[in-house]
């Protein structure tokens, strides 16, 4: 066993199959987490959706569903990617596992681009919830549904901790491509690759399930 | 990795007395200097971290409950005025709740403890692991800058629309505080859940886990499932108080009551967080001082897990006078009760370990007879909380907060007292003076019944919690109270000197002296920085203590001393 | 916990008929939309995301040949958010059942 004791392998550690299914099941912890963290703002969402559904109808409107699922399509793709380049760390082709590392951050980095976009024109608007939201210049009918603002907190907040999590995950990126590039990766030992991939993907789910949520509030009237 | 360890202890000479045999090298002199404690990933000098910053909290939390006390001396506000009082029992709440209960037994006993318990080097995240601790410290300084800047009256609950809307104090900043402590909390149980699943030694099987180890086990399921609830919720209350989005202010549509949800979602389950490991120690001690079995090992260790689990679904007894459903309102009541199930079975089976058992009554055992006692009439009293009637004719009284007292100082503190007792030879390497340990534990047991049980009445009187001032009927009972709460202080300082004292001139423990099973008594005192010098193999269950042996061996002594 | 310590290469073709898959999916979903459903809606929707992100887990992140601790982590984060939404609105959805004014 001793020889297995490389310097891969933390002192903690028995041998290298403990320390990745440790960082695995670690990973997978923290991801529970994070799936309640975002489920307080899912019930609250659903609260708001049940108590105020023209409201929510109404609002939803607003937000332009081309952009949303442009930006779905570009998550959809850096996920493959992101297990591309899991996969190529696997086989232990370090220069593909780069590229896919790049290639998912260029759309990470996209994904933002257009949120920023969708959130500027909010702005420009006056969607922003706050003293200087306003409805009614967009839609005559919004001064009989006077809550609507609070889809667009629901959104800003949901839309907004989402985004938050693509810059961790950004940043998780760069990690994995500086470490990648320095050669700390074989097939024997890629385990930091695999995990942030969970990560990425995990962000990925969230938005899979905003998109619906804030975009698709029934568009047929 | 038998051979591992062998070889590592043939390379270095020092870690053994060539003459005696004993370990001489520990996690203590293992090296010297601030930065070989601030920059440790030794989870047994983390357990140390905690417990100093813990130990400080407790005693500023200590602080705020002698003004409380001695304001309520009298009727008529004397002391402070009723904006500092609000202020004085919302930090008082807040520090006691997040910065010592919570992590009190995990971060301290269980960080110390579950990695030497299950035979591991160190956590599976040690760098996580001292970065809790960082991250408990950075949200402990925000809160207590928030403290400084002009403290907060919210009641330490945050309730909506008065956090959001109305309250001029600093609750954003106190709020933060605790979003980030939270995160400290997390990555604890976080840590635990790993090291549990992945690190255990050969042949320690489920079963063969002592149950401190269950117990912080479920504990840890419960900081990760209900810990990011608060943290989102107490950023949604931020982002209203700031920004006004209307998530909880009704007249842009918000809805209060769905804060209740989102916070009690999180802080009834934390009640078990603060109660389930104490009832770790307990199964650990009360097995130990009896010399028998935990009777029903299985039960106990399953009903930790029972109420992790069934914890999750009583949050809306907290909302039985809010404007929540009256159906709700029955199925949580329903679970409230069912939740007493799992709890009665531990408090069944210590006692039912303590039959027939051969009982020593060493300071930690007293401790563990306080926390039986004091947690069943907490749990009781719940019980009545949990009907709806009651709970509507006392809810908001001084009934509620002795109830809560019971479980969280008669019950956590009892078991974090005994806990540290019991273990400091172990932590430390030196015995603490036992007469004094005894006269201490006697003294917090009687003062903390005379502190909380007059309250009982007045809350069943009438008296309402929150309140600075009081009808002259209930001075009796609250003299009585701040009486008791002096002879508790006295009780809760004493430790603290004789533990300090203890540290010097403490008579040396030895590897084992309670002659307790279990593998952190395999190791020497205090333990190596890697906790074993071999990875010790386990081949039987835990708590193989014979009473008739301990008698035998009473017996034997008796005899010698006659024939002496 | 016996597992294979060789780690489990998933072919590419995999990735690329799962990521198919998604596509589709999100492109039902966007049309799904502007069919009037009426309340039907978000049921709709939700059995669509609920499909791709199972996928996800599955397949990009390997649960489905992880082991059983897996599984139960994965499971686990989501009974634990049904459980936060169906207590909270069974208290939404009984209110005023009962004639006692603020229940």
């Amino acid at each position: 066993m001793s020889e297995t004791h490389s310097s891969l392998v933390a002192h903690q550690f028995d041998d290298g199959v403990q320390q990745k299914q440790a960082t695995t099941l670690g990973m997978w912890v923290f991801l529970i987490t994070e799936i309640m963290f975002f489920g307080g703002l899912i019930l609250a969402y659903t609260v708001y959706r049940i108590k105020y559904p023209e409201e929510f109808h109404h609002a939803s409107k607003h937000l332009d569903y081309v952009m949303g699922t442009v930006n779905t399509c570009i998550l959809l793709c850096s996920s493959l990617t992101m297990a591309f380049a899991v996969h190529a760390a696997q086989e232990g082709k370090r220069k593909l596992t780069m590229i896919f590392i790049v290639v998912t951050m260029v759309l990470g980095a996209a994904f933002l681009g257009v949120k920023g976009w969708e959130y500027y024109t909010k702005y420009t608007d006056h969607l922003i919830p706050g003293p200087n939201y306003d409805l009614n210049h967009l839609w005559e009918g919004a001064g009989l549904l006077p809550k609507t603002q609070l889809f667009f907190s629901l959104y800003f907040a949901m839309t907004g901790l989402h985004a938050f999590h693509m810059l961790i995950g950004l940043g998780l990126m760069t990690w994995l491509f500086v470490k990648t590039k320095r050669g700390r990766f074989s097939k024997e030992y890629f385990n930091p690759v695999e995990v942030c991939g969970l990560y990425w993907h995990f962000v990925d789910i969230v938005w899979i399930f905003l998109f619906p949520l804030l975009y698709l509030v029934d568009r047929s009237h | 990795m038998e051979m591992d360890r062998t070889v590592v202890a043939e390379e270095r000479p020092t870690i053994i007395d060539t003459v005696t045999g004993a370990i001489r090298e520990n996690y203590l002199n293992a090296n010297y200097g601030l930065k070989s404690w601030f920059l440790t990933v030794d989870h047994k000098r983390i357990a140390i971290l905690y417990l100093i910053s813990i130990t400080l909290f407790f005693f500023l939390g200590g602080s705020f409950a002698v003004m409380i006390r001695l304001e309520l001396i009298t009727p008529q506000g004397d002391l402070v005025q009723a904006e500092t009082y609000n202020k004085l029992f919302t930090m008082h709440g807040i520090v006691m709740v997040f910065f010592f209960l919570i992590p009190s037994i995990p971060a301290v006993l269980g960080n110390f403890l579950v990695p030497i318990m299950i035979g591991a080097r160190d956590m599976a995240f040690p760098r996580l692991n001292l970065a809790s601790w960082y991250i408990y410290v950075v949200g402990g300084l925000f809160t207590l800058g928030a403290m400084i800047a002009g403290g907060i009256d919210t009641g330490w609950t945050f309730y909506t629309p008065y956090s959001t809307s109305f309250s001029n104090t600093y609750v954003i900043a106190t709020g933060l505080g605790i979003f980030v402590v939270g995160f400290s909390s997390i990555l604890t149980g976080l840590n635990f859940i790993v090291t549990i699943h992945k690190m255990r030694a050969p042949g320690l099987t489920w079963f063969r886990l002592p149950l401190f180890i269950w117990s912080n086990y479920a504990t840890s399921i419960i900081m990760v499932l209900g810990t990011p609830v608060i943290a989102v919720t107490i950023l949604l209350v931020a982002l209203e108080r700031g920004l006004h989005i209307g998530i909880f202010d009704p007249a842009l549509g918000g809805d209060p009551i769905l804060f209740q949800h989102l916070f009690w979602f999180y802080s009834h389950p934390a009640v078990y967080i603060m109660i389930l490991p104490a009832m770790g120690v307990i199964s650990e001690l009360v097995a130990c001082f009896s010399r028998r079995r935990v009777f029903g090992y299985k039960f106990v260790a399953f009903a930790s897990l029972g109420i992790a689990v069934i914890g999750f679904l009583v949050w809306g007894h907290h909302m039985f006078v809010s404007g929540q459903s009256s159906y709700a309102g029955m199925i949580f009541s329903f679970l409230s009760f069912i939740v007493a199930i799992p709890s009665a079975i531990k408090v069944f089976n210590w006692t039912a370990t303590m039959y027939k058992g051969s009982i020593s009554y060493d300071t930690p055992m007293l401790y563990v007879m306080g926390f039986i006692g004091l947690f069943t009439i907490g749990g009781l009293t719940g019980l009545f909380l949990a009907c709806l009637g009651v709970d509507i004719h006392v809810h908001d009284t001084y009934f509620i907060v002795a109830h809560f007292h019971y479980i969280m100082v008669g019950g956590t503190i009892m078991a974090y007292l005994g806990g540290i007792h019991f273990w400091w030879p172990k932590i430390t390497g030196r015995m603490y003076p036992e007469g004094w340990g005894k006269f201490s534990a006697l003294l917090i047991f009687v003062g903390f019944n005379l502190t909380f049980f007059p309250q009982f009445l007045l809350g069943y009187l009438g008296m309402p919690r929150r309140y600075y001032a009081y009808p002259q009927e209930f001075q009796v009972l609250n003299v009585m109270s701040s009486a008791g709460a002096s002879v508790l202080g006295v009780g809760y300082l004493l430790p603290l000197v004789y533990f300090l004292w203890s540290l010097r001139y403490g008579r040396i423990a030895g590897s084992n002296p309670w002659k307790a099973t279990g593998l952190e008594w395999q190791t020497s005192s205090p333990p190596p920085t890697e906790n074993f010098l071999a990875t010790p193999v386990v081949t039987e269950e835990p708590y193989q203590y014979s009473p008739e042996e301990t008698e035998a061996e009473y017996a034997m002594t008796k005899k010698e001393n006659v024939n002496v | 916990m016996i597992e294979h310590s060789e780690p489990h290469i998933v072919p590419k073709k995999t990735y690329y008929i799962v990521f198919a898959t998604l596509m589709i999916l999100l492109f039902v979903t966007v049309a799904m939309a502007f069919v009037p459903l009426g309340p039907f809606n978000i049921y709709v929707a939700m059995a669509i995301a609920i499909t791709k992100a199972v996928l996800v887990v599955l397949y990009f992140m390997h649960v489905r040949y992880s082991n059983r601790l897996i599984w139960v982590a994965a499971g686990a984060g989501f009974v634990w958010l049904v459980i936060l939404l169906a207590f909270t609105l069974a208290d939404y959805s009984s209110r005023g059942w009962i004639k006692v004014p603020g229940k």
